[in-house]
């Protein structure tokens, strides 16, 4: 299974918690069914470029990630989420009439984007990011509309049905969920769109808070899972963090010292998104596939108004600024393996990652000061470790860089105190991790890819 | 059987070998806005699959079990000495070691990327201006190349941008640097990234060919000495010298691969396809004979025979392969050393390396497992134009070099102690131990020249698995390089002498020595198919066009009319660069004879 179908199938899995499934259930108020409508056929012939602009919108969506599957086609749905109560399959949103959204009008593609109701007046699962959306602008959604229905070829096939059993299959409480949780349109665009006069960050906020739906795994989640802040103004939780997911840490990417992008320039936000690399630190986890599939894509402009935008996200918590100390360094150059983690380190990790920690520009990336060595879980950092990771091909970058994994290596002392050791080291001055973490996060971990799936340079 | 419907869009260029020359060739040609297939007989590799860290540094498994080099079993050649011996096949590789699987001997290579000396390209009449024609020995088929240095040295400069090689630059743009080899060739650009570090054995070499009079310079490297993108976008990281390059995928990124530096690139474009395990058998031509229609190849994926169709054919093999497929094809004529006609095989030539030891006191650490295997320091005082070869009696040049590459513990120990130490027990041990810890290797590296009864044809016996005729390899050494290599090592004993060697061991090609195929040599084979101005004595032109099929252009060292002193992968990669702009500027307008016979 590629990471990318690890990461967004886990993505959603707390939004589909169980719990919230049964309590729902019990409060217990059916939803109104609405009318169905009928798109109409429309021949009339299209502004100049508003298929392109749509599928623009499409990239800044993200809509493949979720709707198309790697061996069906484009758009058909079909992806698998494996959740705790059955596996979900992502819908078919190609223009097929029967199969996909080939009859749905433009106000009821709006209301499923942007509200989470399906044609038949059903809800989605929380799953598609409609809190988000419903930012998207009335222009937006109408090229959105145009493309997906006549930009893209209808696929007459149907994803594989839903797994779950009754009585958690059914749907009608997640219009509570809807309803406690998820913003009108007009209070959804008012809030994101009103909070910079500056044209940049105002465009910043409306591609992070809006089609980037960034805080669906930036942003903490309530014990309801809904994100606890949707827009800057929301204050400080807004993106500072969100859960594991498939035993990656979602990090913060506000203004934080050292677990934030607080020290990271506008241009290494740009570099990190258009290419998955950066000076500062390379893509891995559930961030690769955010990259492959949409960000790599964005204008030049947008790249920069969204790092705009985040960097004036202030800090969620205070951070004593990391300032790099040399000392390891120089105890690695005298040859000094005393401290646990220190041999594995220079066996392992110093030929990419250098005794300074500095690793090298955007090849090999550092990991001294690096905000996601820092976090207070180490949850990626023994991941990483032990399973690898790769950067992937891109127009942008097409060099591909792959980090061994070291499970059938090291044991899950030396694991433990390796990283212990990068988290200690450089002044990064994080707290050491424990065998019993390392033994669980390995115990838990996908399974490594194949070498098919390894990139090829 | 053939199946004449795969695959279902005829492409406009086939490109056989996934190597060097043919990635690109490909690179150039998608760029050109064609649609380009290439075909590789072996299978993908990458970084993350050979390459990956520890699983890749295993000497057994790379270089004793040859990992990454051609698997004889299919297909080799047949090795004799002289024409009046009969051949046998090459059933273990040894003395040249070609590659298999995408990327070629490029994924398996060292590293060591040098460019040519100008007289190189103009042998013949560099030879005849400066020493006359009797200079020439009878039966030398000595040629020049047909092309400047000036014409090829922008697709040097591309070649080094693209490998991402380090290096230091003597005069560029006329300006001297008062560093590099003073004896290279004015370039348009340096270097992109600085040379490599000196390892301590190349300092003390520096030190005492300085000392005793020689001009050392860096080893032009295509080992990234720091991080580097390329021009194509593709990146490499910065070797760690671990010693692991020749024989070896690089866990770093940072030996110059057409895996690394062209094929991610190439592999982002729709126009390209890459069919692996497609082993070519033959191109195929039209009833005139004159015009390539495609390839036919063995899927040996499926065991089943295929055609492809194309309107532009690159045959960018393995040396040893370009010239058994224009035979087994049956384009230009065989060469027969009799009669000195035809041009198929004809000046197949090769290159001498002698390593002789030098020994340092006790408080001196070589450190012989860290290396690099395209760094180091070396003299050209041998080997540049300027050199009065009249009184040492040799044509050609051998550049010296101390070029430690990482000395493996398999390695160490099969040759460790010099001629004459013993060959096991305590004495041996001692011995090895000794020379681990405080010796080093200073090479010599002669260009070989051609001769009328060193050739490739085709063997009457012997057969490959696909029932093709094996190529048969008539060779050994010559007096010249003989000559030339004992001229030169002599002059090693007087930089060991220079350096307070506590004991040297020098090593020299002896009087009537032959050519063994048991014992490694160099993987630098070249021509067969050469390049020239005549097609009575070449048989590809100036652009590296076939003179018979003006449709297939033969890409790779099998066109060097004669061996150099240099390592050939940065000559062939610039005869790849350049036999492609030529192609997009002129070619593509107007198909057929870039030169007219």
């Amino acid at each position: 299974m590629s990471l990318f179908l690890r990461s967004t199938s886990t993505k959603r899995t707390f939004f589909l918690h169980p719990l919230l499934m049964v309590g729902l259930g019990l409060l217990g108020i059916m939803a109104a069914a609405l009318p169905a409508q009928t798109a109409q056929a429309d021949d009339a012939p299209l502004p100049a470029g508003l298929i392109e602009e749509g599928h623009y919108q499409a990239i800044l969506g993200d809509c493949a990630a979720c709707h198309t599957q790697p061996g069906r086609p484009a758009y058909s749905g079909g992806m698998p989420f494996k959740l705790p109560i059955g596996t979900i399959y992502s819908t078919n949103i190609s223009p097929d009439p029967v199969h996909g959204i080939g009859r749905y009008t433009e106000a009821e593609f709006a209301r499923a984007v942007q509200l989470g109701i399906r044609k038949d007046g059903s809800a989605l699962y929380p799953a598609m990011p409609y809190p988000s959306y419903a930012r998207l602008s009335k222009a937006d959604i109408h090229a959105l509309y145009v493309y997906f229905q006549r930009g893209v070829t209808p696929q007459p096939v149907d994803p594989p049905a839903n797994g779950i059993i009754w009585p958690l299959s059914m749907r009608w409480p997640l219009h509570i969920w809807r309803w406690l949780f998820s913003p009108s349109i007009q209070s959804a665009q008012h809030r994101t769109n009103n909070q910079f006069s500056d044209p940049v960050l105002a465009r910043g906020a409306y591609l992070v808070e809006g089609p980037g739906h960034c805080g669906a795994c930036h942003s903490p989640r309530s014990i309801a899972l809904n994100e606890k802040a949707q827009t800057a103004k929301d204050g400080p939780l807004f993106l500072s963090g969100g859960g594991v997911v498939e035993q990656w840490v979602v990090p913060s990417i506000r203004q934080e010292n050292r677990t934030g992008l607080g020290r990271w320039s506008e241009q290494d936000i740009v570099d990190f998104l258009r290419t998955g690399r950066a000076r500062t630190g390379a893509s891995f986890g559930g961030m690769t596939p955010v990259i492959v599939h949409s960000a790599h894509a964005f204008k030049d402009d947008d790249l920069h108004a969204i790092a705009r935008y985040l960097m004036l996200l202030a800090p969620a918590r205070k951070e004593t600024p990391w300032v790099y100390d040399p000392s390891t360094a120089d105890m690695l150059r005298r040859a000094d393996m005393s401290q646990p983690g220190a041999q594995t380190y220079m066996d392992r990790c110093a030929a990419c990652h250098r005794t300074d920690g500095a690793g090298y520009g955007t090849v090999f990336p550092p990991l001294a000061g690096n905000p996601v060595v820092m976090t207070d879980d180490a949850t990626s950092l023994i991941h990483i470790v032990l399973a690898g990771d790769n950067t992937h091909a891109l127009h942008t970058s097409p060099s591909a860089f792959t980090m061994p994994g070291f499970a059938n290596t090291l044991s899950d002392k030396e694991v433990a105190d390796v990283v212990s050791f990068i988290r200690k080291s450089w002044g990064n001055n994080s707290k050491g991790v424990k065998e019993g973490a390392v033994r669980r996060i390995r115990h838990s971990m996908p399974q490594p890819a194949t070498p098919e799936q390894l990139p090829k340079n | 059987m053939t199946d004449q419907t795969f695959p279902s869009a005829k492409p406009d260029v086939v490109v056989i070998g996934a190597g060097w020359a043919g990635s690109i060739m490909a690179k150039e040609l998608t760029e050109a806005g064609l649609n380009v297939t290439m075909l590789e007989r072996g299978h993908d590799h990458s970084t993350a699959v050979e390459g990956t860290y520890p699983g890749s540094i295993d000497e057994l498994r790379g270089a004793i079990r040859k990992r990454l080099f051609q698997k004889l079993a299919r297909t080799s050649l047949t090795i004799r000495n002289r024409p009046d011996q009969t051949a046998l096949p090459y059933r273990q590789l040894a003395a040249f070691l070609p590659g298999e699987g995408v990327g070629g001997a490029g994924l398996h290579w060292s590293g060591c990327h040098f460019r040519v000396t100008e007289d190189d390209l103009r042998l013949r009449s560099a030879t005849i201006e400066r020493y006359g024609h009797k200079f020439i020995p009878k039966d030398m088929h000595l040629q020049d190349y047909g092309i400047s240095y000036k014409e090829l040295e922008p697709f040097f400069d591309k070649a080094e941008k693209v490998f991402g090689t380090s290096g230091e630059a003597s005069s560029v743009q006329g300006t001297k640097t008062g560093r590099g080899n003073i004896f290279a060739p004015d370039r348009s650009d340096h270097f992109p990234l600085p040379p490599m570090a000196d390892t301590f054995s190349a300092s003390v070499f520096r030190q005492a060919a300085s000392d005793a009079g020689f001009h050392p310079y860096s080893m032009p490297a295509a080992n990234a000495s720091q991080p580097y993108t390329n021009p194509y976008g593709c990146q490499m990281g910065p070797c760690n010298f671990c010693g692991y390059c020749s024989g070896y995928a690089c866990y770093l990124y940072s030996k110059a691969s057409p895996n690394v530096n062209i094929l991610p690139a190439l592999r982002q474009d729709k126009r390209f396809k890459l069919i692996t395990q497609a082993q070519v058998l033959e191109i195929m031509l039209d009833d005139t004979r004159k015009k390539a229609t495609g390839v036919r190849y063995i899927d040996l994926k499926t065991e089943s025979e295929r055609v492809i169709e194309a309107d532009l054919v690159i045959l960018s093999a393995f040396q040893l392969h370009n010239v058994h497929l224009m035979l087994t094809s049956g384009i230009g004529q065989p060469y027969d050393p009799v009669s000195q006609t035809g041009t198929i095989g004809r000046n197949f030539t090769y290159q001498t390396i002698t390593s002789s030891r030098v020994w340092l006191p006790e408080n001196r650490f070589t450190n012989q497992f860290v290396g690099a295997g395209g760094g180091g320091v070396a003299i050209d005082d041998f080997n540049h134009s300027g050199l009065d070869r009249g009184k040492a009696g040799f044509i050609g040049g051998s550049p010296v070099w101390v070029n430690q590459a990482g000395l493996k513990p398999i390695a160490a120990a099969q040759n460790s102690g010099g001629k004459d130490a013993p060959r096991w027990g305590s004495a041996y041990k001692a011995a090895m131990i000794d020379q681990y810890k405080h010796s080093f290797a200073i090479d010599a590296h002669g260009s070989n020249m051609a001769y009328r009864d060193v050739y490739l044809d085709l063997d009457p016996t012997w057969r490959n698995a696909y029932g093709q005729p094996m190529l048969r390899m008539t060779f050994t050494w010559k007096d010249n390089d003989i000559r030339m290599n004992q001229y030169v090592v002599k002059h090693i004993g007087d930089i060991a002498q220079a350096m307070g060697a506590t004991k040297t061991s020098l090593n020299s090609l002896h009087p009537g020595q032959l050519f063994d195929s048991r014992i490694y040599q160099t993987t630098h084979l070249n021509g067969g198919v050469i390049l020239g101005n005549n097609p009575k004595t070449s048989a590809l032109n100036r652009y590296l066009q076939s003179w018979d099929v003006s449709n297939l252009f033969v890409i790779g060292s099998s066109a060097f009319p004669q061996g150099m002193g240099y390592n050939p992968t940065g000559l062939v990669a610039a005869l790849a660069y350049w036999s492609a702009y030529h192609i997009r500027q002129t070619y593509l307008r107007n198909p057929g004879p870039m030169v007219h016979a």
